[in-house]
């Protein structure tokens, strides 16, 4: 074990506070055979580029990982994203999953509620509870956390547009099960950047849309401290066919447009930047990945030191979510997917996740069944207990190939970063298309590859077979869409239209002025607005986005 | 220089909410390498929408991309508007995430073709090929 | 009725059907072409305005079109476009994407949107653009856009279709006006800062005025974003019609024009000719080209 001073230093003013506030898992870690196991393996003599480059997890540049123990204090929350249908079926599973031992929830939202109509708006014909649950107010809110007390579970929601208007429901439904909002913890996805981007559920026009972003993001940090306010995403634009480089250089870069968007509005760095939390893909190539997120980490580290001057270092560290890769897995031999979503978790894990979502083998096929989303549970669970990876930190650091490649990322996504640098920044990158662009290119190279047969996929362009077994398809009811159109028909009758109508009123009077927008749309969530009718009060004030040419 | 005589036109776009349009750009470009002059509409478009830029745009044919699982809801509603606005007769080949079992309704209601993930470009670039040939075939061109 | 009647009947009844049909039957060359064309009412075309709309990509073409659209339905007006977009000289197809931006329009009976790629021929780009606008006239549009890129010679020429000429630029792109294709920027009737509260554009107003100085040659700035200086566009390009009606450029523009779209369809129908005899001319090509080729046209007179 090395004795380096600076490995001193770190044992003494890091590691040693970490340990008194939560403890290793057990008090000496063995191999399966009975070796015992070292917290970090280290180089006998650490040179100058050890330690500047590489480092100590818990310190800055944050390479190793983010905390000083990782794994062997605690293990990553296993979130499994879900959601369907109604609010009421979506508690019944989010329960279910709970007793199978996840830790986190992760709810799903239909699209027009991600997109701000209700469930009887025209544009929302077909597609209510279709790929997650339909939202449409506060009633269907508190159906959805039944029996699950809010100060007990940590929540994270993949809403972008209309953020501030779920978040308020959830404070909402938190203060009716007397819950005070600074108990509350959890995520809410709020990054519209790549909405624009590679995901496609915007609303408003990307100026417009940062004000909503900064306004959520002030609020929080006074009113529901615990709570993570953006998630800066590069699951979609990595789905969307972006490379590696390419998926940390854009999240990134995001990143940095929220945080000079906040400085702007007048918030401190180091008061909002440690509640922003990323949310990256776990893909096939295992070490790819693995030096991705630690080239991710410490790129993060140096933008907020260098670039904004942060001095806390909960302010530099890049904490992340990870979802395994969707778009990797097949509709053919769909027992193939179990083993690429191992792999791609055992990425994630290796890579220093701090949360991870391991999709179901059905993914191509549709929406998960009970068995399918259990077994994406299991996976992680036998990696976390079986497997041993988790007995050290950064297993994998110091590997010539693994820190090689870690370079060549950070190198390859810190010029993409100047390039969108000098093409005037996301917003005018995103809107002239520069960055849909590239990403294109990259997602035709790849399936240029595909199609000629240089690049493999067992099951689709090799080793197929003939299939004969159809697996059971799990189908979304489609009474819901009527069902939801009853309750909300029923709702717009028994509230208070009066105050409904003042509600909404004084939204839009935050919303042409400077006000903060959120304590207005508490107030018409706590009088049962609908979303739509809250969403439509902006789009009069924002104006709607219309989508680039890209050409 | 002299250019190939191009195919055909071919609308491509996306019906319904969902936003991914990765797999909808991938045909787009392929078509447009394979000779043929793509109008992209993007994400975001009601059947009417697609119907009413289909005949002013008087295709050959028109694809879509449908991920969000309201295809069979979608798709009919197409094929209706289709029907109204005189273009019942111009072949539709849709993608994406559709169960097995609903193929064959599909097909039934009036879809050309319907692909799923894996299948091979060259399979859908050829199936564009046959529809607009054969449609283009119906409307009589003759050169001068 | 036979399917030309058909088709000319339904231009005049607006139905999106036949004019789409029509347009069709222009570009492919079809035989029915000469039928339909002549038909169209040569009084009720030179009522009507064409606006041809250019510049670089980048500059914000497809959203100020979308923008004026709007402005023009507003204004009760019946209104066409032809969204120009390069055919790839490499595979021959084309990716036209300019109706993603006018895609709100799309519904509306009274906007008529055609897309349409340069198929990367020498003639043929201005015969048919020409002939779709003077097809969507005859169904009552007025004015009708001609949107293209301008960078092509044969886009330069389409430009020369239109009546009135507006070349958009916005700040930022590192377009350097001196760079800009000569022909173009003399043509132009009006000129347009887009983009406006972007960073640079006072000073490319300043250049551009500078560099239009002695002409009569109006600047506008717009936000096509926010409709910001669409209406003043609009009652701009209005303003340079009229001149141009009342003091002849209008119909000397026509004229020209007309001549254009004349060789132009020439060009198209003697290249068909001129392949097919060099094809059946089975000996390889030996001597000079010039003779060979006043021999070909020979041949081809003649017979």
């Amino acid at each position: 074990m090395s004795k380096h001073p600076a490995f001193v230093e770190w044992e003494e003013k890091v590691l040693k506070k970490t340990l008194e506030r939560t403890p290793e898992r057990v008090k000496e870690f063995k191999t399966a055979s009975g070796i015992p196991v070292e917290r970090l393996a280290l180089p006998e003599t650490p040179g100058d580029k050890y330690l500047s480059e590489i480092g100590f997890p818990g310190q800055y540049p944050f390479t190793r990982g983010v905390q000083p123990t990782m794994y062997r204090g605690r293990f990553w929350t296993m979130r499994q994203y879900a959601g369907y249908w109604t609010a009421e079926e979506s508690n019944k599973r989010y329960r279910y999953l709970l007793e199978q031992g996840t830790t986190g929830l992760s709810v799903a939202f239909d699209l027009p509620t991600q997109i701000g109509y209700d469930s009887d708006h025209p544009m929302s014909l077909g597609e209510v509870g279709k790929v997650g649950v339909a939202i449409d107010t506060l009633q269907d809110m508190e159906a959805l956390f039944t029996g699950i007390p809010l100060d007990k579970v940590s929540t994270s929601m993949t809403i972008n547009a209309p953020a501030s208007i779920l978040l308020a429901m959830y404070v909402a439904v938190g203060e009716k099960q007397g819950i005070s909002r600074e108990r509350l913890t959890g995520t809410i996805q709020n990054d519209i950047l790549k909405e624009y981007i590679a995901r496609g559920t915007y609303i408003f026009p990307p100026r417009p849309s940062l004000r909503l972003t900064t306004d959520i993001v002030g609020w929080c940090s006074k009113e529901i401290p615990l709570f993570n306010t953006i998630s800066i995403s590069g699951y979609h634009i990595r789905e969307a066919g972006a490379t590696a480089a390419q998926e940390i250089a854009f999240t990134l870069a995001n990143g940095c447009t929220y945080v000079e968007a906040a400085i702007r509005a007048g918030l401190d760095v180091d008061v909002f930047a440690p509640r922003l939390t990323f949310f990256f893909n776990a893909s096939s190539d295992l070490l790819e990945e693995v030096a991705k997120f630690r080239a991710a980490r410490r790129l993060w580290a140096r933008l907020m030191k260098e670039r904004f001057h942060a001095k806390k270092p909960a302010s530099q560290m890049l904490r992340f979510h990870t979802q395994t890769s969707g778009s990797s897995l097949t509709a053919q031999q769909i027992d193939n997917n179990i083993v690429r979503v191992t792999l791609q978790a055992l990425a994630a894990v290796l890579g220093g996740t701090q949360s991870l979502h391991t999709n179901s083998r059905d993914e191509a096929l549709t929406l998960p069944t009970e068995d399918s989303a259990r077994l994406a549970l299991r996976t992680q669970q036998i990696i976390a207990h079986e497997s041993g990876i988790c007995n050290t930190v950064d297993p994998l650091g110091g590997s010539y190939y693994i820190e090689g490649l870690t370079d060549r990322i950070e190198h390859e996504a810190s010029a993409l970063i100047e390039n969108i640098d000098r093409a005037g920044g996301m917003i005018a990158a995103i809107e002239s298309g520069l960055v849909q662009r590239q990403i294109e290119e990259a997602a035709f190279e790849y399936q240029r590859q595909v199609d000629s047969g240089e690049r493999v996929i067992v099951g689709v362009n090799q080793f197929q077979v003939q299939e004969t077994v159809s697996p059971p398809v799990f189908r979304v009811n489609t009474s819901v869409e009527k069902n939801e159109i009853k309750k909300l028909t029923e709702i717009r009758t028994k509230r208070n239209n009066q105050k409904v109508k003042d509600a909404l009123a004084c939204l839009e009077e935050a919303a042409r002025g400077k006000d903060n927008v959120m304590p207005p749309i508490l107030e018409a969530v706590h009088e049962y607005a609908t979303l739509g009718e809250m969403c439509d009060v902006l789009r009069g004030v924002f104006g709607v986005y219309n989508e680039s040419k890209g050409r | 220089m002299e250019v190939r005589q191009q195919r055909g036109r071919i609308l491509i776009g996306k019906l319904g909410l969902d936003g991914h349009d990765r797999g909808a750009k991938i045909i787009a470009r392929s078509l447009c390498n394979d000779c043929f002059e793509v109008i992209y509409t993007g994400i975001r478009r009601t059947p009417e929408e697609i119907a009413s830029a289909a005949i002013q745009e008087d295709v050959d044919a028109i694809g879509l991309s449908l991920l969000s699982g309201a295809h069979n809801e979608l798709v009919q509603a197409l094929l209706k508007a289709l029907q109204q606005t005189k273009g019942k007769d111009i072949p539709v080949i849709i993608g994406g995430i559709i169960p097995q079992e609903d193929i064959p309704h599909l097909k039934e209601d009036g879809v050309h073709e319907v692909f799923t993930p894996g299948t091979p470009i060259q399979t859908i670039l050829d199936a564009f090929r046959k529809v607009t040939d054969e449609y283009r075939h119906k409307k009589h061109y003759q050169t001068s | 009725m036979n399917e030309i009647d058909e088709i000319l009947h339904g231009i005049r009844q607006k139905d999106p059907h036949a004019i789409g049909r029509a347009i069709s039957i222009v570009e492919e060359g079809d035989q029915m072409a000469g039928a339909i064309l002549q038909t169209l009412d040569d009084e009720t075309v030179f009522t009507a305005t064409i606006v041809g709309i250019t510049g670089s990509p980048g500059v914000g073409k497809s959203t100020l079109v979308g923008q004026l659209i709007s402005h023009y339905c507003r204004q009760g007006h019946r209104i066409g476009v032809v969204a120009i977009d390069p055919s790839s000289p490499v595979s021959g197809g084309a990716f036209l994407g300019d109706r993603i931006r006018m895609m709100r329009h799309t519904m509306d009976q009274d906007v008529v949107i055609r897309s349409m790629a340069t198929r990367g021929r020498p003639g043929g780009l201005c015969a048919a653009a020409g002939a779709a606008a003077r097809i969507m006239v005859s169904s009552g549009c007025n004015p009708v856009i001609i949107e293209t890129v301008g960078i092509g010679q044969a886009e330069v020429d389409v430009v020369s279709l239109a009546d009135i000429t507006v070349l958009v630029f916005a700040p930022g792109l590192g377009d350097d006006i001196q760079a800009m294709k000569a022909g173009v920027i003399e043509m132009a009737d009006i000129l347009v800062v887009n983009k406006a509260d972007c960073p640079g554009a006072d000073a490319l107003a300043m250049e551009i005025e500078s560099a239009v100085h002695g002409r009569s040659c109006p600047v506008c700035r717009t936000i096509a974003t926010d409709t910001t200086g669409i209406e003043k566009l609009a009652s701009v390009i209005h303003d340079v019609a009229q001149k141009k009606r009342q003091n002849g450029q209008f119909a000397g523009n026509r004229q020209k024009a007309r001549e254009l779209e004349v060789l132009d369809w020439a060009v198209e129908m003697m290249r068909a000719k001129l392949k097919d005899h060099l094809r059946s001319q089975s000996k390889q090509i030996k001597g000079d080209p010039r003779t060979i080729a006043r021999k070909l046209i020979e041949e081809i007179c003649v017979s």
